[in-house]
């Protein structure tokens, strides 16, 4: 489940000083905000700024260019359906349907409860084996209605 | 007694169908029962509706079983698995099954026979062999080599790689790059993916092959984020290799410096378009640059830049571990060697065939796939992403080159084939592509990022018998401008699955509209 730090500018830091030297350091930068706090807090958008001496108006470009970084705090757990053809093809529009129907929200959406997010993605590669859905690290491979649901209880066991 | 060796495969697919699972309940088992089991986590053989596929070291090869569900497990003990006994799930000796034998795997024929990370695995399969006869080469050599193989991009495009390694060889100065392009982001691909969670060395060397053919010291690999496995892999890989100093300031202790670095895509498809994908290795906004100047003249950092497909850069290894002729020996015409074919979607047998080109798509479809996963007709077929054309029936027997792909107004590109059955509607396909466009133009273009948007409205008015006839040639009309007028094939491909849907399935958009309750 994704982990939830308090946001200190003394780690930001931590993190910028470890990568502001990589050649094309920013997206390094982006991801390991990311990975630490589920999002790209907004008070390090400056600090990245300064860091590699580029415009505020730079970094805001690059996070919101890129579909993958997010700028707000999502769900206890967030998941990406895959829409792409491949998965289309093995009925995916009728899970992406239930799985909207079944927590109440559209795409980039979080339930009320704070327990999920739900973002769309075009391919995980895992083609033959369709439709899939990605949870942390995990791909979830022939989501049924039967197994979208024994997934959904199982995450919320986890989360619970 | 010396303990029995089952083989688990680790990749995506695997994994995503249960394997780990599957292991931890044999590990139990076999401790329950008191047999000495060693469970090797080896890659997948790419038959992915076996998955997870289970192999058991016998005195007649593997035997496998599959698919296993951990469910399985009690039964396959009782059925004396561990000595290939026989069950429902027994699947023979894994060599012998006629989909894999028939194959010419070169590129993935390591592919569920290695652990994946392991570099002694590697070195005993024959790698490095490529690498240790580079070192000794001259750069010239070496891209000779790569010219007489004949060896075209694998990325999609199809451009000769030799050629490129030429032009950068030729650029002076010493601040080079090779950059492999592991954005694969089309849908129906894994080729690439399979490649780096299965045989990530055979990437590593080809990729360092290539910066001693051109005076490079710096190479990326450019993934995309979507493969978490294959990121950890791959940073693995790399680690051993710094460890076995097969990268580093002097490669295989011959006094050449090659470093590399896996940087991480952040879910954008344009991105896998090279100008684009290095953008946004230099930490900007993916936005597509105009050509030229070309990447191998002025790519990364402004400097002389070698950007290939992870297959390619696998290729290489091959290819220098062989010779650029055997190579060429393979394939048809201008298509040389074997080409990576992904059968995905509603299929019944999907994975990875590897077979020299000229293979025709019915013999992929029905031979190796043999027919939809759902048992219906397959009435459609996209190869090559979702920039690709939607071919039917009549096209199937068209040989699979890039030539001939070209000829029927389709493209091969990485050599994804997505099948869809007969309750497909093409209507919703073709919107769908521009749909897909207008999420992922990357903005720089009109005709891609306004075009797009257009062309959804356009065709939802076709759907819902707007004016049909006219939306029709509007939507003819702004193809053209998206073809014509693109800075990159996103914009500029996007009509094919457009125009391939409304010229094979023009049925689809025919239908009275759907009235909503």
């Amino acid at each position: 489940m994704t982990v939830k730090p308090t946001i200190l500018t003394g780690d930001i830091q931590d993190i910028l000083d470890g990568l502001k030297h990589k050649p094309g350091a920013l997206l390094p930068i982006l991801h390991a905000l990311q990975d630490h706090y589920g999002f790209i807090p907004s008070v390090s958008v400056p600090m990245i700024a300064d860091a590699l001496n580029i415009s505020t108006a730079d970094v805001q470009g690059v996070i919101t260019f890129y579909h993958f970084f997010r700028t707000s705090r999502g769900g206890k757990t967030t998941i990406h359906i895959c829409r792409a053809e491949a998965c289309q093809s093995r009925g995916s529009r009728e899970t992406e349907t239930y799985i909207k129907q079944k927590l109440d929200i559209d795409f980039h959406q979080t339930t009320d409860d704070g327990a999920f997010s739900l973002e769309p993605v075009y391919c995980l590669g895992n083609c033959t084996c369709g439709p899939n859905l990605r949870v942390c690290d995990d791909i979830h491979a022939r989501m049924s209605k039967e197994r979208v649901d024994d997934l959904l209880t199982e995450l919320g066991r986890e989360a619970g | 007694m010396s303990s029995i060796k089952v083989y688990v495969p680790t990749d995506t697919t695997s994994v995503s169908l249960g394997a780990d699972k599957v292991a931890a309940a044999i590990k139990q088992q076999a401790e329950n029962n008191k047999v000495a089991v060693d469970i090797v986590r080896t890659s997948t053989r790419g038959m992915f509706w076996l998955e997870p596929l289970i192999e058991v070291e016998t005195r007649e090869g593997r035997i496998g079983y599959g698919p296993v569900e951990p469910h399985n497990v009690d039964a396959l003990f009782t059925a004396g698995f561990l000595e290939g006994g026989d069950h429902p799930l027994r699947v023979g000796k894994v060599d012998d099954i006629p989909w894999l034998a028939e194959q010419q795997r070169r590129m993935f024929r390591r592919l569920g026979a290695t652990r994946p990370t392991s570099l002694d695995d590697y070195h005993e399969t024959g790698g490095l062999k490529g690498l240790e006869k580079a070192i000794h080469m001259v750069p010239q050599a070496i891209v000779d080599e790569i010219k007489t193989s004949g060896l075209r991009g694998r990325g999609g495009a199809g451009f000769p790689t030799g050629i490129k390694w030429q032009t950068v060889l030729d650029c002076s100065g010493s601040e080079k790059y090779i950059v492999c392009n592991a954005d694969e982001g089309d849908s129906g691909t894994f080729a690439d993916r399979l490649v780096m969670e299965c045989d990530p060395y055979s990437l590593i060397e080809g990729m360092i092959i290539a910066g001693l053919a051109v005076g490079a010291e710096q190479g990326y690999i450019y993934l995309r984020c979507e493969y978490p496995r294959a990121h950890k892999i791959l940073n693995q890989a790399i680690e051993t290799a710094y460890a076995e100093k097969i990268l580093g300031d002097s490669v295989l202790g011959k006094g050449k410096r090659f470093d590399l670095e896996v940087r991480l895509a952040a879910g954008a498809y344009v991105c896998g378009e090279e100008t684009s994908l290095l953008e946004s290795l230099e930490g900007k906004r993916g936005l597509v640059r105009a050509k030229p100047p070309l990447p191998a003249i002025e790519g990364l950092f402004g400097k002389p830049t070698i950007v290939n497909n992870v297959l390619s850069l696998t290729a290489v290894s091959d290819i220098l571990a062989t010779s650029g002729g055997e190579y060429q020996a393979l394939g048809v015409g201008r298509s040389t060697g074997t080409m990576q074919f992904q059968l995905a979607g509603n299929i019944k047998r999907g994975g990875l065939v590897e077979v020299p080109f000229g293979i025709s798509l019915e013999e992929l479809l029905y031979d190796y796939g043999g027919g939809s996963a759902s048992g219906r007709p397959i009435r459609a077929v996209q190869v090559g992403g979702p920039l690709g054309s939607y071919l039917t029936e009549a096209e199937f027997d068209t040989p699979m080159t890039y030539e001939e792909f070209t000829e029927i107004g389709a493209v091969l590109g990485h050599g994804g084939i997505v099948v869809f059955d007969d309750t497909v509607d093409m209507a919703q396909q073709a919107r769908f592509a521009m749909e897909f466009c207008a999420a992922e133009s990357c903005g720089k273009c009109t005709p891609c990022r306004i075009g797009s948007t257009r062309g959804v409205e356009v065709i939802d008015r076709i759907i819902n018998n707007e004016d049909r006839e006219q939306n029709i040639e509007l939507l003819h009309d702004l193809c053209d401008t998206m073809d014509a007028a693109s800075l990159c094939a996103l914009g500029g491909m996007t009509s094919l699955p457009v125009r391939s849907a409304i010229q094979y399935f023009h049925i689809d958009f025919e239908k009275e509209p759907e009235v909503n309750p």
